[in-house]
């Protein structure tokens, strides 16, 4: 197979070609722009059947994308940070109305102050709307996450709309050796659109949103709920049949070196790198230290988070995002509430750290690393929320 | 359509199949005055159906010709009657027993 | 020419059942609009009396394809719809020739709508959008628009001890339509239906962005009764407040001028959003409305003449 050299935008790109959208509307926002920019080329070029709509806004992106889709046609957008926050409105619209929208997501800073670099406040920020959240470690699964979540999304248990997302710069822009499949191998893998419904289909008629007043509104959005529910089988049989078709599983989470580990951090992205090679280093020094890469954070996977820690002594869950709730950030409150009717569970700790693209080393998680041991032999946790690098504290 | 759907039968979501609201009875806001026609002087021109916001001018399909009015979903506005060209107007809203 | 006997033997694509108002004039210009177009038609909505009214889950009044996305983006949803259409029509899925018609109300349409439809009709698409305007946010409650006239009483600029209603002159929204080098723009009103359907069959010749802005008098917003509505609008294009015009290519066409132009206040004295103007000490007020109206009237006759291009 051969290895190409390609950036996390550049294999999103190469993702999107081969899946081949009918519809495409996105609007520039760095660091996603390249994501539009090399597919537009794709289509000067004539390489793909898209309609390539250059759209005024990420406002009018996502309605476009989501009148593409409700016509009954696979639609797709990219974007990142502001962009994601001026479609906001629309995002649980698209998942109510059950349209299995795939879209990129650079994650990116969310202003204020205005910053262009990796953290994931955008996507957090957007996590209650009913879209499946995958996030991507390398170029790699950039492009393999983009090609499941049409299987994944389009599937009739699930039907919702999915986000997957790549950090900000760090994987977004930097090339790195990845595998691609041949077209037509994907075009098959991910076969013909069968919507369940469609605005252009004008011999039968169809009421797309209506209003619903305080009789119906429940019922749809607990449709949604339960369709997220279904989605985590959905995200494994796809996960496990990619891997049997393309030579790589995928589940819900990245199990790094957890088999008897007592101590371990939950990360999500390219800093699950970053903790890999710190963990390899502290296993050769006979340290049990371990990762829980996290995969999908929508579905939230509680049981098989639990089940995978709760052997632990303690946990260090990693958050690029703050939720500014006093008590932690997303990924730590949702750990933490997986664990918590365990009979015997880990301590857990929560980090926020690398806002706005704020660089974390290896020194860092070594150091993350080295307050768990202290913990796990002490029994005692010093402070369950800390900031790594914020300057004066 | 008054019983009220479960989750389970939204399979869609917020979709609709076309035309639904013709269960939907709109002609109890009548307030006590309903559109009477006179059709010996009608000339069926037709300006009554126009211009109804609420489809209530019933019209044969076939022949084009107006054939009286839709009391379920009419809602008394008088618009009809305040259109009418003939002089009697073959459109005159009266009093009707609730 | 659009004939009613023709447009009757075409079934209704807006049922009754709707909630609208006794008397509104959202659903008179929709089915004016829908009989007039022969071709399938797929509707795009903004949120607002259109939308609220026949579309209320489980129950909608349009047999023809229909959605409401949100309240800001009908052209940009219908943009959509259409590069769909597009895109299936080039792989040969769909054969059948279908028409895009996207409604907003002069809310989603002047004020928070303006860019998505700014957007729309700059990229082209082969659409038509249809302001249905009633001059103000009606469906929360009368709140002024950008469309809203100089001295209407509205809930957000009402009159009162000190203030006269609406400060500002309103947005000319079909200049601005104009200026976006479309095909084709007009101004429409309840009141003339031979007008009206002459343009959505003119419109619908043409392939490309189109845009109509209908005057529709709202019995509760502007104070009237509710039998008046198209009587109405019939008195302001006698006024020449929404004068009624065409613009083909950037070539403007007076599509109608009264025999004798009415003063501006025989339309004011009808509706209770401007009685307070005829308060001793508001005359100032009158004169300016009078004014601007005879200004815009007599550019848009300069403009008309011999086909006067913008």
């Amino acid at each position: 197979m051969a290895i190409y050299a390609k950036t996390g935008n550049e294999a999103m790109a190469e993702a999107l070609r081969q899946i081949n959208p009918d519809v495409v509307a996105a609007y520039p926002i760095t660091p996603a722009t390249e994501i539009a920019m090399i597919f537009a080329q794709f289509v000067a070029d004539g390489l793909v059947d898209t309609e390539f709509v250059q759209v005024e806004s990420e406002h009018s992106a996502m309605s476009a994308t989501l009148g593409a889709a409700a016509a009954g046609v696979r639609a797709m957008t990219a974007t990142s940070s502001q962009g994601l926050a001026y479609m906001y409105e629309i995002l649980p619209i698209a998942s109510a109305l059950r349209l299995p929208i795939v879209m990129p997501e650079v994650n990116r800073a969310i202003s204020g102050p205005i910053n262009i670099h990796c953290d994931h406040s955008d996507t957090m920020a957007a996590r209650d709307f009913g879209w499946l959240h995958i996030f991507s470690e390398n170029a790699q699964e950039a492009y393999d996450n983009t090609i499941q979540a049409i299987k994944i999304a389009e599937d009739a248990r699930v039907r919702l709309p999915a986000m997957v997302t790549t950090d900000g710069f760090i994987i977004s822009h930097c090339m790195e050796g990845m595998e691609m499949f041949d077209d037509k191998a994907v075009k098959e893998y991910i076969g013909e659109y069968k919507p369940e419904y469609s605005l252009l289909d004008v011999d039968n008629p169809i009421t797309v949103g209506a209003i619903d007043l305080q009789d119906y509104y429940f019922e749809h959005k607990y449709a949604v709920a339960e369709a997220m529910r279904a989605a985590k089988d959905v995200i494994l049989e796809v996960g496990r049949d990619f891997g049997k078709k393309f030579g790589r599983t995928y589940g819900l989470f990245e199990d790094y070196k957890l088999d008897g580990a007592e101590i371990a951090i939950v990360a999500l992205g390219s800093t699950a790198g970053t903790a890999k090679a710190v963990v390899d280093d502290l296993r050769e020094k006979g340290v049990k230290a371990g990762l829980l890469k996290l995969r999908v954070f929508r579905p939230f996977p509680l049981e098989e988070i639990a089940k995978a820690l709760g052997n632990m002594k303690a946990v260090a869950i990693l958050d690029r995002s703050d939720s500014y709730n006093s008590a932690g950030g997303p990924v730590f409150t949702e750990v933490r509430s997986a664990m918590f009717d365990m009979e015997k569970r880990p301590k857990l700790i929560n980090y926020i750290y690398g806002l706005g693209g704020r660089e974390i080393c290896l020194a860092d998680i070594e150091g993350v690393y080295s307050e768990l041991s202290s913990i796990a032999k002490t029994g005692k946790v010093k402070n369950i929320y800390n900031y790594i690098g914020v300057r004066g504290i | 359509m008054s019983k009220l759907m479960d989750w389970k039968e939204l399979r869609a979501g917020d979709v609709l199949p076309g035309g639904t609201a013709e269960e939907f009875n709109t002609g109890d806001w009548r307030m006590g005055k309903k559109p009477v026609w006179h059709p010996e002087i009608c000339i069926q021109c037709l300006q009554c159906w126009i211009h109804c916001p609420d489809s209530s001018i019933t019209v044969d399909r076939g022949t084009s010709k107006m054939t009286g009015f839709d009391y379920k979903f009419c809602k008394g506005c008088g618009i009809c009657a305040q259109i009418c060209p003939t002089k009697p107007k073959s459109i005159t809203m009266e009093n009707e027993e609730k | 020419m659009a004939n009613l006997k023709e447009m009757a033997k075409q079934e209704e694509r807006l049922t009754g059942g709707h909630r609208a108002c006794a008397g509104c004039g959202i659903p008179i210009i929709v089915r004016q609009v829908m009989h007039a177009i022969k071709d399938p038609v797929v509707v795009g909505c903004a949120t607002g009396c259109l939308e609220v009214v026949s579309t209320i889950f489980p129950y909608t009044a349009w047999k023809v394809p229909f959605i409401h996305n949100a309240f800001e983006n009908a052209a940009a949803t219908v943009s959509g719809i259409e590069s769909a259409y597009n895109a299936m029509k080039r792989k040969g899925k769909i054969t059948k020739d279908i028409r895009f018609v996207a409604f907003g109300g002069d809310g989603g349409t002047y004020d928070i709508g303006f860019q998505s439809l700014s957007g729309a009709m700059e990229r082209g698409h082969d659409m038509l959008y249809i302001c249905y305007n009633n001059e103000a946010y009606m469906n929360t409650g009368v709140q002024r628009s950008g469309a809203t006239p100089l001295g209407a009483n509205t809930t957000t600029a009402p009159a009162g001890k000190v203030k006269q209603g609406k400060e500002q002159t309103r947005k000319d929204l079909t200049a601005c339509m104009v200026a976006h080098n479309i095909p084709y723009v007009a101004q429409a009103a309840v009141g003339n239906w031979v007008d009206l359907t002459r343009k959505i069959e003119k419109a619908m010749s043409i392939r490309g962005p189109k845009y109509i802005g209908v005057l529709q008098p709202c019995q509760l917003g502007w104070g009237y009764p509710m039998e008046n509505t198209v009587e109405l609008g019939k008195v302001a294009i006698e006024t020449c407040i929404w004068p009624l015009y065409e613009v083909e290519n950037g070539v403007y066409k007076l599509t109608y001028k009264p025999k004798e132009k009415k003063p501006v206040v025989e339309w004011l004295k009808m509706q209770s959003r401007f009685r307070h103007l005829f308060k001793p000490g508001n005359e100032k007020i009158l004169e300016r409305i009078q004014a601007n109206v005879d200004r815009d009237w007599n550019e848009l006759l300069k403009k008309s003449e011999g086909g006067g291009a913008h």
